[in-house]
């Protein structure tokens, strides 16, 4: 055989690309129509959370006693008002921002720190290991509503305390699964291999073993959202998370609750937003999952 | 020939793995590796076979480092390794390893030529150079780059996949290759054509190789010397050709007399060993094969033979070949009537 | 299997150590004194001093968390803040209610989670399955806090059929086993079910249609077994891991019932914990959460050990 090492460089120049794992993944899920849907629905609510101040029909502070608990379709308030009379179209719309900030952040913060503490518990082995996860056991120990209804409710009602507890409660489960993926990538050849090469622990766990990690990581995590949609518009719900006069879903459902023998459909209408983001949130993770659940 | 230095020195090499303590059994070890010995010489190839769980891959783990010797140490043209004389990131440039699981050995999220460059890099080569001897390596191991170099792992063959395995290890540009397996699990005529490929690259690149295999007739094709495991011993190592002619210790011998042979006159009808191999947790005493030998006597329990080299090139471990033994098959004598 | 019982057991000591301590440092977490919800605004220094050390709080953190964790193996949880009332019968009496209302929310939600889930397994994607499937994931996205305000409103605002809160008649907190209570637990019970009767649904499908494709079910349809038969070894198969979720579901409710009690003004623990909450009654909090993680434990050892009498192929390591 011809040892010649050196190839031309216009073959070099012409390396046929394949397409990657996340394009197939963006394929399969385009094809999806229940998940298209669903990310529609949400990509409509976030749109609402960013610019929704700007496009509201009336000032959804702005109180009239005179026009309480209008019904729904009252000229005027499409939706009616609430009972400080204020428009409940406006406040629905603008009450997305800190409705779908307080759901979204605890899941955001939570997939950050548990898939760091997750992924180091499941490479390094061991005692830190065994430490790791038998104070995640631990955690594992209290139901989520229960856990987050008590740190919160310790720490004093606020939107900052509600956000860490809700971290909190999410950090276990993530951490969990972080630990079992990154143990079965640890076990693989190409890990064995990459240290072969002399690469260190930050190397390897760099290249070969994020980019198989992050990804079932990350789709669990999208599935906590829907729970901690509904956890965070409980805890404004109980009082323990936005405060009056800020217009949020659950703290909504709350104050209307004495509205539900005068204008019951209005009552509702928070807990309604707050059930279609989340199951809109659900339906999106599930396409995501069956996306991304592909032999390789 | 001149009496060379070894280029791998392999003294006393041991790994109990720990067992778990469990209802019906007490907390003990597995002894997968027992005190190996051996040395690998510049540009040979050594082949290592035995039954499957007797410590083969897992010498070669140790070897490489990838798993912690309970005991012994590794010494590489004269230099321990681990020591400050050869750091380990520095004998693993040396040193690479090929897996037998060809999709496993592979990141599936990476392509081709950025599994075969991740090694360069990290032994501080430019990624754009690094690159470069990917390609240069695809190209060699037989794959053309500009098809095969942006491909993920599970678009290409067992066979594909395996080269890109063989670049990878020789991309570090190393001395030794370790091949746990590495033809195993491929199709027949796939194999010859890797097999053929090794033996020009070991032949371009001035390699050594540890070629680590339960199949005797691929050993048997690409071994200058063949080495003997048994429930983690070496039992017997000598020159392919004189350990196939005449294996000495028993065990090897069953083993070796197993491989199917193409002439029906040579076949045997009796099966060469019985019974299946003892447990390494608690292995036999004396000699680990004495509950299997045909030629055990009393003696093969309670003495635990030692490596005797038996002429220049053969040494065995068994106590019918070692001096001051009363076993009554010794062999010591005869061999000396016949030098 | 005696071995594993014991071992089951003996590893749930540590967790039950460690969820002792996060209940205690809860109570540490907590920004301000202890004291200031029962001490009227101008308490002499003297009396202040004396409440301290009548609750314990001048001692050292481990020193107290020690001394409330040995009087808690005895059973006694200290005294509420706000009511002066020991705060273990005040648990117990909330953990009655409480336990009413779980066991008959699990139930509901098992029966019809299970029906939906042997559909949906036994018609596998068909429509049939799609519709199962939808309402097993309504049941999980639903707000259940909002579910029970809108049920309020069809059967107690607008229909008048049933009482909107409470547990009884003229808002008695004592329960009774009589048609005057029953009518108090339909709504809160059937809001709690929802929880439970999407995650059964979603586990009795997988398992049926897992089941029903495996080789030894093919076999017996091939020797001619009644579709009664097949049924019936369907549900041997399912039942061990469907009881077990069950059993973990009914813990979950235990702690998780607080928002629903709290809409329906159900007087058991999730109601005593809002109350503890807003009345900053620390002892009352703490005690209150270590009896619902405590029962979650030990409901987690029980499931484990009677989920691997009834299936022994469940690993025991």
């Amino acid at each position: 055989m011809n040892a010649s090492l050196s190839i031309p460089a216009a073959s070099v120049a012409a390396i046929e690309q394949s397409p990657g794992y996340w394009s197939g993944v963006f394929k399969r899920f385009l094809r999806d129509r229940v998940a298209m849907i669903a990310a529609v629905v949400v990509l409509v609510l976030v749109l609402l959370a960013l610019f929704g101040t700007y496009v509201t029909p009336a000032d959804p502070y702005q109180s009239s006693m005179l026009k309480r608990l209008k019904p729904i379709g009252t000229e005027g308030f499409l939706l009616g008002t609430d009972e400080l009379g204020r428009d409940m179209m406006s406040r629905l719309m603008v009450g997305a921002r800190l409705s779908l900030f307080m759901g979204i952040t605890p899941v955001l913060f939570a997939f950050l720190i548990g898939s760091v503490i997750g992924i180091i518990a499941g490479y390094t082995g061991g005692w830190l290991n065994t430490a790791i996860m038998r104070t995640v056991d631990v955690f594992y120990a209290f139901p989520s509503v229960l856990l987050a209804i008590a740190l919160s409710g310790a720490l004093g009602a606020g939107i900052g305390n509600a956000l860490i507890s809700l971290t909190l409660v999410f950090i276990p489960p993530i951490c969990r699964v972080a630990e079992s993926v990154t143990a079965q990538v640890r076990s693989r050849d190409y890990v064995e291999a990459a240290r072969a090469s002399g690469a260190n622990a930050f190397a390897i766990i760099k290249t070969h073993v994020l980019g198989n990690v992050l990804g079932p990581i990350f789709v669990y995590a999208t599935s906590l959202i829907a729970v901690s949609m509904i956890l965070a518009s409980g805890l404004s719900f109980l009082g323990l998370g936005v405060k009056p006069p800020e217009p949020e879903w659950g703290l909504m459902l709350n104050t209307l609750r004495t509205a539900i023998y005068t204008q019951p459909w209005i009552a509702a209408l928070p807990g309604l937003m707050i059930f279609i983001t989340s199951i809109s949130f659900n339906m999106l993770s599930d396409g995501l999952r069956s996306a991304m659940d592909v032999k390789q | 020939m001149r009496a060379a230095t070894p280029l791998l020195d392999v003294r006393g090499l041991t790994k109990h793995f720990p067992l778990k303590a469990s209802p019906g059994n007490k907390s003990g070890v597995v002894r997968a590796v027992d005190d190996v010995n051996f040395s690998v010489m510049r540009g040979e190839t050594l082949g290592i076979v035995g039954e499957s769980g007797c410590g083969k891959s897992t010498t070669a783990r140790l070897l490489m480092h990838l798993i912690n010797p309970t005991a012994g140490e590794v010494i590489f043209e004269g230099k321990v390794v681990g020591s400050r004389d050869l750091p380990m990131k520095e004998f693993h440039r040396q040193v690479q390893m090929v897996f037998q699981d060809s999709y496993s050995s592979l990141n599936p999220r990476l392509t081709v030529e950025a599994s075969i460059a991740f090694g360069p890099q990290v032994h501080g080569v430019s990624e754009k150079e690094a690159v470069k001897r990917a390609r240069d390596l695809l190209a060699r191991v037989g794959l053309e780059p500009a098809r095969f170099a942006g491909r993920y792992p599970h678009e290409l063959s067992g066979g594909q996949r395996q080269r890109v395995n063989i670049a990878r290890a020789l991309a570090l540009e190393p001395r030794v290759v370790i091949l746990d397996e590495a033809v195993s699990a491929l199709d027949k005529s796939v194999e010859a054509q890797v097999l053929n490929l090794l033996l020009d690259l070991k032949q371009d690149f001035n390699l050594t190789y540890l070629f680590i295999s339960h199949d005797l007739n691929v050993v048997r094709y690409i071994s200058d010397r063949v080495m003997v495991m048994y429930l983690g011993q070496v039992v017997e190592m000598a020159s392919t050709d004189a350990i196939f002619a005449s294996a000495k210790h028993p065990y090897a011998d069953a083993l070796l007399s197993s491989m199917p042979s193409m002439d029906p006159d040579q076949r045997t009808e009796a099966p060469p060993i019985s019974g299946d191999p003892p447990n390494p947790i608690n292995p036999p005493s004396g000699c680990r094969f004495h509950t299997r030998c045909t030629f055990a006597e009393s003696v093969c329990s309670s003495r635990s033979p030692q490596l005797t080299s038996i002429d220049e090139t053969h040494r065995v471990a068994c106590l019918m070949y070692e001096a001051n033994v009363q076993h009554p098959r010794s062999r010591v004598n005869v061999l000396k009537v016949a030098a | 299997m005696i071995l594993f019982i014991l071992r089951r057991i003996l590893y749930a000591i540590p967790i039950m150590f460690g969820v002792a301590l996060v209940c205690f440092s809860l109570v540490h977490l907590a920004p301000g004194d202890p004291l200031v919800s029962v001490l009227p605004p101008d308490a002499s220094a003297d009396l202040q001093r004396q409440l301290r050390t009548l609750y314990g709080f001048d001692r050292s953190l481990p020193e107290q968390f020690f001394s409330w964790i040995l009087r808690a193996v005895t059973g006694d949880l200290g005294t509420s803040i706000a009511s002066s009332r020991s705060v273990t019968e005040e648990v117990f009496r909330a953990v009655k209610n409480t336990l009413i209302l779980a066991s008959f929310a699990t139930m509901i939600g098992f029966f019809f989670g299970s029906l939906f889930g042997f559909v949906a397994g036994y018609f596998r994607d068909t429509f049939v399955d799609k519709l199962a499937s939808f309402i097993s994931v309504m049941g999980v996205s639903i707000p259940h806090y909002w579910l029970g305000m809108v049920l309020v409103i069809i059967f107690a605002a607008q229909l008048n059929w049933l009482p909107a809160t409470g547990a009884g008649p003229g808002g008695s907190a004592d329960w009774a086993w009589d048609w005057a209570h029953m009518r108090h637990l339909v709504l809160p019970a059937i809001t709690m079910s929802v929880i439970p009767m999407g995650i059964i649904a979603r586990t009795v499908r997988a398992l049926v249609a897992d089941t029903l494709a495996q080789e030894f079910i093919i076999g017996l349809r091939a020797k001619g077994l009644t579709d009664f038969g097949v049924f019936r070894h369907v549900v041997k198969n399912v039942a061990p891991t469907a009881l077990a979720v069950m059993g973990l579901q009914l813990g979950y409710l235990l702690g998780g019932s607080i928002l629903i009690e709290t809409v329906f003004s159900w007087p058991g623990t999730g109601f005593l914990l809002n109350s503890a909450i807003f009345q900053r009654d620390l002892p009352l909090l703490q005690g209150t959460i270590l009896v619902l993680a405590i029962f979650f434990v030990l409901l987690n050892v029980l499931v484990d050990i009677l989920q691997s009498t009834l299936d022994p192929r469940i690993t025991r390591q």
